[in-house]
C-alpha cells in the first residue's frame, strides 16, 4: 500500500492553504447551493406573485358603491289600489320602480345643491345601476308597509361609478365612454363629499346570482356558491363510500392475482387521465346517453366523482396500510372473522387518515373547471336552484366555471369579480385544508 | 319527486326488517342469545339486506330501462315514416320531452289543469301559448301528432311509475317476511352478511374499471361517427384547422399537437430545473426548520386550482410579457401566447416535480451518501455523480408524469394560450391546443351530429391516448426503480 511510483515527488499541501483545485470544488459547491436556493425563491416568488395579483385585483369586488340618501315611496304609483297586496303590488314592473328611484334620487341631490353646473336629471339618474330598481322592488314586495313612508334607500352605483372609485375608470377614459360621461364622474365625487355615496362591504357579491354583461356591479356568487355545495354533497355520498369500500377490497381482502393487479394499476391511471377527458365522459354519458339535464348540479357531480374516487382510494389504502397487522392478528386470534377485523379495528383507526384524504380529494374537486365546461355549467343562470334532492335537476352555476365565465366577459369590472370569486374559493379550500391538517395533528397515531 | 319518495319508503322498511329480524331471532331462542350462530345484529342486517338491496337493485334497473319504454311507445305514436334517419327521430323526441316537460311544470304549479289539458285534444294549436303563460320558455307549436306523442309519452311514463312503485314496495315487503322465516338460530347470517358486503366490496373497486371502459367507449364511438364523416387523413396529417359550419371543415390535428407540445416544452423548461433543484436543495441542504417552513408553501402551489392560474396569465402575466418582452423585441403584441401558458404551467408544475423528486431522492439509500462523502467528496459532487446517477430513472418518470399533465391542462392554456391554430416558433405569438379546441368545439350551441362537434371526441381520444402512454410508462419506470431499493 505504501508503494510509491518512481520519480513523483509528493505534493506538499497544507490543510490551511487551499489549492487551486479544492477552491474551485469549493466554488463548485457554492455555486450549486445558491442554485438550489434560487430555485425556492424562484418558486415562492412566483407564489406570492400570484397572490398579490389575485388579492390586489380582487379584494375590491367585496367593497361596492351605493347612493345613499332618504326617500318617500309614493304610494299612488307603488300600490294603486291601497290594498297592500303583495300578490296585486307585483303588477307594477321595475320600470315604475325605475322612475321612482330616479325621481328620488334626483330631489335627494338637487336639494343637497351639489350638483355641478350643466349637468341634465338625466346625468343623475345615470349614476345609478339599472338593478337598483330590481333590488328596491323586491325590498317592497317582501315588505309592502314600506310603501308611502321615507325609507333609507341604498340603491347600487353603476359599474363606472364604482370603478371610478376603485380607480378603473378615469376622466380621460369616461369622454370615451358611451356609459358614463365626466359629468356624472364628477357627481359621484360631490355625493361622495356629501354622504350621499359611501363605499361599503359588499354580501351582495356572496349571496346574489349572476347579472347580465351591462351590470357587473350586481354580479354575485350566489347560484355559484350553492351549485358548488351540492356537487360537493353529490361526490361525498357518492365518492367517499365507493372509494373507501373499493380500497377495503383491494388493501384488505384482493388476492394477489393478475385481476386485481389491472385493477391497481387502472387505478393509478384514473388518477392521472386529464380532467378534461371525464368532461367528455360526462358529455358523452350521462347527457347524451341518460339524458340527464345540461347544467345540473348531479351531473357535475357524477363527473367529479368519478375524478375523485382514485385520489381516495390511493389516500385511503395509505391510511389502512399504516395500520400494523398486529391489530389485524389480535382480532383474528379472539375469535373475530376478518370482516369484523377489519370493519371493528382497522377501518376506526385508518378513519382519521381516510378523512383527511377525503378532504384533500373534495379541495380539488372543488377547483375543477375543464369537465364542467363541456357538461353545460357555462350557461348563465340566475334562479338559485332549489333544496336537494330536486334542486340536484336544476341548472346551476360553479365556483369555477363562474370565475371562468366571468373572464370572458367585456366589461374590465368582471376581471375585479373573477379575482373576488378567486378569493372566495381559495377561502374555501383554505378551510378545507386548515380542517385536513388539523384531523391529521390531532387523531393521527405513530404505531 | 316519488321516486325519493319510494327510497325513502324502501328504507323505513329496511329499517323495520332490521328490527323485526333481530327481535324474531332472539325470540326463538328465547332470549339466550347464546344460542344464535351469529351475533343478534347480524340477523338484523341480513333482513335489512333482504328487504332493501332487491328493491333498490331492480329500482335502479327500472329507472334505466323506463325511458327506453317510453321512448319506443312514444316513436311508434309519432307516425314517423319509414325510412327515418335517427338524427330526425331524435329531434322530434326532443320536441317531444320539451312539450311534456313543460306540461308537467304547468300541471304540478297549478297553471294548468289536468281538463284543461284534455280539453287541447280536439285543437292542441294554442296549447304552446298556453303553456308559455304558464311560465314554460318552450317554442315548440304542438299538431295533433305530437300531441298524441306527448300524451303517450306522459301516460306511458305515469302508468310505469305507479308500477314500479308497487312492485317495489311489494319486493321490500316479500323480502322482510323471507328474512323473518329464515332467521333461525342455526342460521349463519353473519356469513351471509359478509358475502354480501364482499361483492359489494368487490364492485366497488371495478367500478375504475367502469369508468375507464366508458371513457374508451364512449370516445371510440364518437370518434368513429366523426371518421365515418371526415377523412381521417386530414384529421391526422392535415396542417390547418379551420371548422366552418356550412362544410368543407379542415380539422388536422398538426398545428393543435404542435400548440400542445410547444407550451409543455416550455412549461417542462421552467417546471423541471426549479423543481428538481427545490428538491435536492430541500432534501440534502436544507436545516429541518427551513424544509418544514418552505415545504408546506411550495405545496400550497399544488393546491391551487387551474382555473387561478389561468386568471394569473391572463391578468398579470400575459400583459406582463407582452409589454416588456414581445411588444420591445418586436416579436408580437399579444398578451395571450405559448409562452405565457408555458410559464404559467410550468409555476404549476414546480411542486409537482419537487414533490415526486423528493420522494426519489429520498429513496436513495443512505450509505451511498455516506460513501461518498467518505471518500471526500462534496455534497454537491455527491449530488451530481451518485444520488442523481442513482435517482435519474425515477426523476424521469417523474418528468414523464409531469409531461402528462401539462398536455392535459385545459385551463391555463383556455385563459392564456389563445386560439389560433397555428405552425410556428415564436413563442411570443398565440398558439391552441387539443384541450382548447376540445373546450370550444364542445361548449358552443351546435348541431351535436356535426363532424366540427365530434371532432372533439376525436381530439379526446387522442389526448387520452397520449397522456395514457405516457402515465403507463412513467408508472413502470417509477414501480422498477422503487422496488430497486426496496
Amino acid at each position: 500500500m505504501t508503494e510509491r511510483t518512481a520519480g513523483a515527488t509528493p505534493r506538499r499541501t497544507s490543510l490551511m492553504q487551499l489549492d487551486a483545485r479544492t477552491k474551485s470544488r469549493n466554488a463548485a459547491e457554492a455555486r450549486f447551493k445558491a442554485y438550489g436556493l434560487g430555485a425556492i425563491t424562484i418558486a415562492l416568488l412566483a407564489l406570492a406573485m400570484l397572490m398579490f395579483s389575485i388579492f390586489s385585483t380582487g379584494s375590491s369586488a367585496f367593497r361596492q358603491t351605493y347612493a345613499t340618501f332618504e326617500m318617500m315611496l309614493p304610494a299612488e304609483t307603488l300600490d294603486p289600489k291601497g290594498n297592500r297586496d303583495p300578490a296585486e303590488m307585483a303588477k307594477v314592473t321595475t320600470i315604475g320602480y325605475q322612475n321612482v328611484l330616479r325621481g328620488g334620487l334626483i330631489e335627494a341631490v338637487r336639494s343637497a345643491g351639489i350638483v355641478p353646473d350643466g349637468v341634465a336629471d338625466s346625468d343623475i339618474t345615470g349614476i345609478l345601476s339599472p338593478e337598483a330598481a330590481a333590488d328596491l322592488r323586491n325590498r317592497v314586495l317582501a315588505n309592502p308597509e314600506l310603501v308611502g313612508t321615507v325609507v333609507d334607500i341604498d340603491a347600487l352605483a353603476h359599474g363606472r361609478i364604482d370603478g371610478y372609485f376603485k380607480g378603473r375608470v378615469t376622466m380621460q377614459s369616461a369622454e370615451r365612454d358611451g356609459n358614463i360621461t365626466p359629468q356624472r364622474l364628477q357627481l359621484a365625487q360631490a355625493m361622495t363629499d356629501n354622504g350621499l355615496m359611501a363605499i361599503r362591504f359588499n354580501w351582495g357579491f356572496v349571496t346574489k346570482p349572476d347579472a347580465s354583461d351591462q351590470r357587473p356591479e350586481a354580479a354575485g356568487l350566489g347560484v355559484a356558491i350553492l351549485g358548488s355545495l351540492y356537487m360537493m354533497l353529490v361526490v361525498l355520498v357518492l365518492a367517499v363510500p365507493i372509494g373507501v369500500a373499493a380500497s377495503i377490497y383491494l388493501e384488505e381482502f384482493a388476492p394477489k392475482n393478475r385481476w386485481v393487479d389491472v385493477i391497481e394499476v387502472n387505478i393509478s391511471n384514473l388518477a392521472a387521465v386529464p380532467s378534461i377527458v371525464f368532461g367528455i365522459l360526462g358529455l358523452a354519458i350521462f347527457i347524451n346517453f341518460a339524458h340527464l339535464p345540461q347544467s345540473a348540479p348531479i351531473v357535475g357531480g357524477l363527473v367529479l366523482t368519478l375524478m375523485t374516487v382514485p385520489t381516495i382510494i390511493i389516500s385511503t389504502r395509505a391510511a389502512l396500510k399504516a395500520v400494523p397487522p398486529s391489530i389485524r392478528d389480535a382480532a383474528l386470534g379472539i375469535g373475530a372473522s376478518r370482516m369484523q377485523s377489519v370493519f371493528h379495528h382497522v377501518l376506526p383507526l385508518a378513519m382519521p387518515g381516510i378523512l383527511t384524504g377525503t378532504i384533500l380529494g373534495l379541495a380539488q374537486a372543488l377547483g375543477e373547471t375543464a369537465p364542467l365546461l363541456l357538461i353545460g355549467m357555462v350557461a348563465f343562470v340566475r334562479d338559485y336552484p332549489d333544496a336537494p334532492p330536486a334542486g340536484l335537476f336544476d341548472p346551476a352555476s360553479a365556483l369555477p366555471v363562474q370565475i371562468y365565465n366571468w373572464t370572458q366577459r367585456a366589461d374590465p369590472a368582471f376581471v375585479e369579480r373573477a379575482s373576488g370569486a378567486i378569493i372566495v374559493l381559495l377561502a374555501f379550500l383554505l378551510v378545507m385544508n386548515a380542517i385536513a391538517i388539523i384531523l391529521r395533528r390531532r387523531f393521527e397515531r405513530r404505531w | 319527486m316519488p321516486l325519493f319518495w319510494t327510497f325513502l319508503i324502501v328504507l323505513a322498511i329496511a329499517a323495520l326488517a332490521f328490527v323485526l329480524g333481530r327481535r324474531g331471532a332472539v325470540a326463538r331462542t328465547a332470549g339466550d342469545s347464546r344460542q344464535l350462530h351469529s351475533l343478534p345484529s347480524y340477523y338484523g342486517w341480513y333482513s335489512f339486506i333482504l328487504a332493501a338491496v332487491p328493491a333498490l337493485v331492480v329500482m335502479i334497473m327500472w329507472i334505466f330501462v323506463q325511458p327506453i319504454v317510453v321512448e319506443m311507445r312514444t316513436v311508434s305514436a309519432l307516425d314517423l315514416p319509414e325510412a327515418v334517419s335517427t338524427a330526425d327521430q331524435n329531434a322530434a323526441m326532443r320536441q317531444v320531452r320539451t312539450v311534456a316537460m313543460a306540461v308537467q311544470d304547468a300541471l304540478a304549479s297549478g297553471a294548468m289543469t289536468k281538463d284543461q289539458l284534455a280539453a287541447f285534444a280536439t285543437d292542441p294549436a294554442p296549447m304552446g301559448q298556453a303553456l308559455r303563460d304558464a311560465g314554460s320558455s318552450m317554442l315548440v307549436t304542438v299538431t295533433p301528432t305530437l300531441y298524441n306523442a306527448v300524451d303517450v309519452y306522459l301516460g306511458t311514463s305515469n302508468m310505469l311509475a305507479w308500477i314500479m312503485t308497487v312492485v317495489i314496495i311489494g319486493l321490500s315487503l316479500a323480502g322482510v317476511f323471507v328474512a323473518i322465516s329464515r332467521c333461525r338460530p342455526d342460521f349463519r347470517a353473519r356469513n351471509a352478511v359478509e358475502k354480501v358486503t364482499m361483492s359489494i366490496l368487490v364492485m366497488a373497486s371495478v367500478i375504475a374499471i367502469f369508468t375507464t371502459v366508458a371513457i374508451v367507449v364512449s370516445m371510440v364511438f364518437e370518434t368513429t361517427n366523426f371518421f365515418s364523416q371526415h377523412s381521417w387523413i386530414d384529421f391526422f396529417f392535415g396542417t390547418t384547422w379551420s371548422p366552418a359550419f356550412q362544410g368543407q371543415s379542415q380539422l388536422g390535428l398538426l398545428p393543435l399537437l404542435w400548440g400542445t407540445l410547444y407550451i409543455s416544452f416550455i412549461a417542462l423548461l421552467v417546471a423541471v430545473p426549479v423543481g428538481l433543484f427545490t428538491a435536492i436543495y430541500l432534501s440534502e441542504y436544507a436545516t429541518r426548520r427551513m424544509r418544514s417552513i418552505v415545504k408546506p408553501l411550495i405545496e400550497i402551489l399544488a393546491g391551487i386550482p387551474t382555473i387561478v392560474y389561468g386568471l394569473f396569465a391572463l391578468i398579470t402575466v400575459g400583459p406582463l410579457l407582452r409589454d416588456y418582452f414581445a411588444q420591445p423585441l418586436g416579436l408580437g403584441t399579444s398578451g395571450s401566447s405559448v409562452m405565457t401558458a408555458g410559464l404559467v404551467m410550468g409555476i404549476m408544475l414546480i411542486p409537482f416535480v419537487s414533490s415526486l423528486s423528493d420522494d426519489i431522492i429520498n429513496a436513495v439509500p443512505q450509505s451511498m451518501r455516506d460513501a461518498s462523502l467518505g471518500l471526500g467528496a462534496t455534497p454537491s459532487e455527491t449530488i451530481r455523480q451518485v444520488i442523481v446517477p442513482a435517482a435519474l430513472p425515477g426523476i424521469v418518470g417523474a418528468i414523464l408524469l409531469a409531461a402528462s399533465r401539462a398536455i392535459g391542462e385545459t385551463m391555463i392554456v383556455v385563459l392564456g394560450a389563445g386560439a389560433a391554430a397555428q405552425i410556428g416558433l415564436n413563442p411570443f405569438e398565440a398558439m391552441t391546443t387539443i384541450t382548447v379546441k376540445i373546450v370550444s368545439q364542445l361548449t358552443g350551441d351546435t348541431d351535436f351530429n356535426s363532424p366540427e362537434t365530434l371532432v372533439a371526441f376525436a381530439l379526446g381520444l387522442t389526448l387520452f391516448v397520449i397522456t395514457l402512454g405516457l402515465n403507463i410508462v412513467a408508472l413502470y419506470i417509477v414501480r422498477t426503480y422503487r422496488e430497486q431499493y426496496e
